[in-house]
């Protein structure tokens, strides 16, 4: 059993993370504010509990857990669980989007934002980065994991399926693959542009382990993801299809694509802000 | 006269397999990964010393550049390994965000460049990847000119902190420079000295350009032949040295002209001291099947054609 004082902590802290994403996103007029919203809890639950990391940034990451975003327009809610983890300042979320800013659109190396080891955002690259520093890890004698998480939508890209092939076959068993399955992608519901149809059979044929979750139910997370973690190490690289609400968190951006790239303007602003208590100070 | 004899021909990708068995042996943080192509790469020998740092990916070339972008966190230097073709164009995306944007220290070694791949025909001669890669900002890029400076530079890269796209071929070349010799990235080499043009050659083209250097000695013509085996970051101060004594240039590559290391000695000689340029080099057209030599003649990328590149050059001086 989780403890119930620490969810409620870490309940805290998703809403404080919520706030930023709609601030950011809103002074910007620009950001992916949807899938954000819907990989909350799944930021929250891994930072703040799951990953096992040194004191400081540290690049190569040697002796600690990696995580890889390969859907990197979801900056937001990475910025903010970062700096909220101490990262960064706070205040240095203001910059986001913004001229001069280590908080790019999409995440990158070149400005040296702690936290931040490869640029993502083109999709599909993600699943391969990570399964190469898997293997790193492997050459190393570190038994850390690496943890990644992918789009659904993004599963259309043929690298992503090259990946999900070698990693089998490697045996690259010291990874977490966790994928946000919201059903949207920019142009609609998954299912109308290009059918994913059985994300669960389609990875068990290809040779993972799978487990399934909700990812908008904090203890649900952490559990899937301690289980995943007791699934390492047996041969086989881990999957976690989990199924999450674009834009949940907010009444009016939950359940829709229309969200993925779009900001709130600022009536939208306040009536989100009025549904996300503020729980650790708005940057 | 050249002082360039060779008693022995060999392939530039031996030249990179020999190199990365030596810079495996040095280095336990080389690691290399392969496309489906470990005999056309001659990765054999790496592989067979050092099985577990090999990783034969299949014939997946976008996941191979993303997995070696991954594996340099935690400090391992990966060498790609598989034709040129499908070393850029086909995985252009992937080296852009993962590996150059990323600052990612990953070695893109790409065998089969250039006509002299010869019978497979144009789907494989890439004509195009020295200019896609010199695009990339951090990207190095480097095209040596036979088997001992593709094997010397096989090893250098290894102490070079960052992307580089390292560019060789398929057919047997003469081999003109010394076994023991140190290569050192964006250092230029005079290879001939001469006073009337500068041939600045990379690649295969070097041979030709010292067996036109010969046939333009016959005729009473001075050439100075330059061994521009780094594309980028290029040598200015040697091209500029050479140009103000000779006044103009030739350049040669198996590249496109649009894009190539023509394009780059253009634009420093534009900004810095503008003289007559002849191109040596596919002028924007594919290539087909046939065998090397035969190709460089149609597409005009002969000793002949760089004979008469040169005296043009120096009458529109």
């Amino acid at each position: 059993m989780i403890d119930q004082t620490e969810v409620a902590e870490l309940k805290k802290t998703a809403s404080q993370v919520r706030r930023d994403i709609v601030r950011m996103v809103h002074a910007v007029q620009s950001g992916h504010p949807g899938a954000s919203l819907g990989c909350t809890e799944f930021f929250v639950a891994l930072y703040f509990k799951l990953l096992e990391t040194g004191a400081t940034f540290n690049p190569d990451g040697i002796n600690e857990d990696l995580f890889f975003l390969s859907n990197g327009h979801i900056s937001p809610v990475w910025y903010s669980v970062l700096a909220r983890k101490g990262y960064f300042d706070v205040a240095e979320l203001a910059t986001f989007r913004k001229i001069n800013s280590r908080l790019q659109g999409h995440p990158a190396t070149e400005e040296g934002l702690p936290g931040i080891r490869v640029a993502s955002g083109s999709l599909g690259q993600g699943l391969s980065v990570s399964i190469g520093a898997a293997q790193t890890k492997k050459l190393n004698n570190d038994g850390h994991l690496v943890y990644a998480l992918t789009g659904d939508g993004e599963l259309q890209e043929g690298q992503v399926w090259e990946a999900i092939m070698y990693a089998a076959h490697n045996k690259v068993d010291n990874l977490i693959v966790t994928v946000d399955h919201n059903g949207q992608q920019i142009d609609g519901p998954v299912d109308n542009i290009l059918s994913l149809s059985d994300l669960k059979a389609k990875w068990q044929a290809f040779g993972w382990q799978v487990i399934e979750s909700d990812g908008n139910d904090l203890e649900g997370i952490i559990e899937a993801l301690t289980k995943a973690k007791s699934l390492t190490g047996n041969g086989k690289p881990v999957v976690n299809l989990m199924a999450t609400q674009m834009g949940y968190g907010v009444d009016f951006m939950v359940g829709t694509h229309k969200w993925h790239g779009i900001a709130p303007n600022d009536e939208q602003l306040q009536s989100a802000l009025d549904q996300l208590e503020e729980t650790l100070g708005d940057y | 006269m050249t002082k360039y004899t060779f008693t022995e021909k060999q392939d530039t990708r031996s030249g990179f397999g020999a190199g990365l068995l030596e810079v495996g042996r040095k280095n336990e943080n080389v690691v290399a990964l392969c496309a489906d192509l470990i005999g056309s790469l001659k990765m054999g020998a790496f592989q067979k010393e050092f099985p577990e740092r090999f990783y034969q990916v299949g014939i997946a070339e976008a996941n191979m550049m993303g997995l070696a972008a991954g594996m340099t966190i935690g400090g391992k230097i990966p060498f790609t390994g598989t034709f040129a073709n499908f070393s850029t164009g086909r995985v252009y995306d992937q080296i852009r965000q993962s590996i150059a944007y990323s600052e990612k220290n990953v070695k893109i070694c790409a065998s089969h460049a250039g006509l002299t791949l010869g019978e497979d025909g144009a789907t494989h001669q890439i004509l195009e990847d020295l200019g896609l890669m010199k695009m990339l900002p951090n990207m190095v890029v480097i095209n040596p000119c036979d088997y001992n400076q593709t094997k010397a530079a096989t090893i250098a890269i290894a102490d070079h902190h960052g992307p580089v796209y390292l560019r060789f071929g398929r057919p047997k070349m003469p081999i003109f420079t010394p076994e023991d010799q140190k290569f050192e990235i964006g250092k230029a080499i005079n290879f001939v000295e001469g006073s009337d043009v500068s041939i600045f050659a990379t690649g295969h083209m070097l041979w030709y350009a010292i067996e036109a250097e010969a046939i333009l000695n016959e005729k009473g013509i001075s050439a100075e032949v330059i061994n521009v085996h780094t594309v980028k970051p290029l040598d200015e101060e040697a091209i500029l040295r050479s140009v103000a004594k000779t006044g103009c240039v030739v350049t040669a590559e198996e590249h496109q002209i649009n894009g190539g290391l023509g394009d780059s000695i253009a634009q420093t000689l534009a900004r810095n001291n503008p003289a007559p340029i002849e191109y040596i080099g596919v002028n924007d057209s594919f290539g087909e099947s046939g065998k090397p030599l035969e190709l460089l003649d149609k597409y005009g990328l002969s000793t002949e054609n760089i004979v008469k590149a040169a005296e043009k050059a120096i009458s529109r001086k």
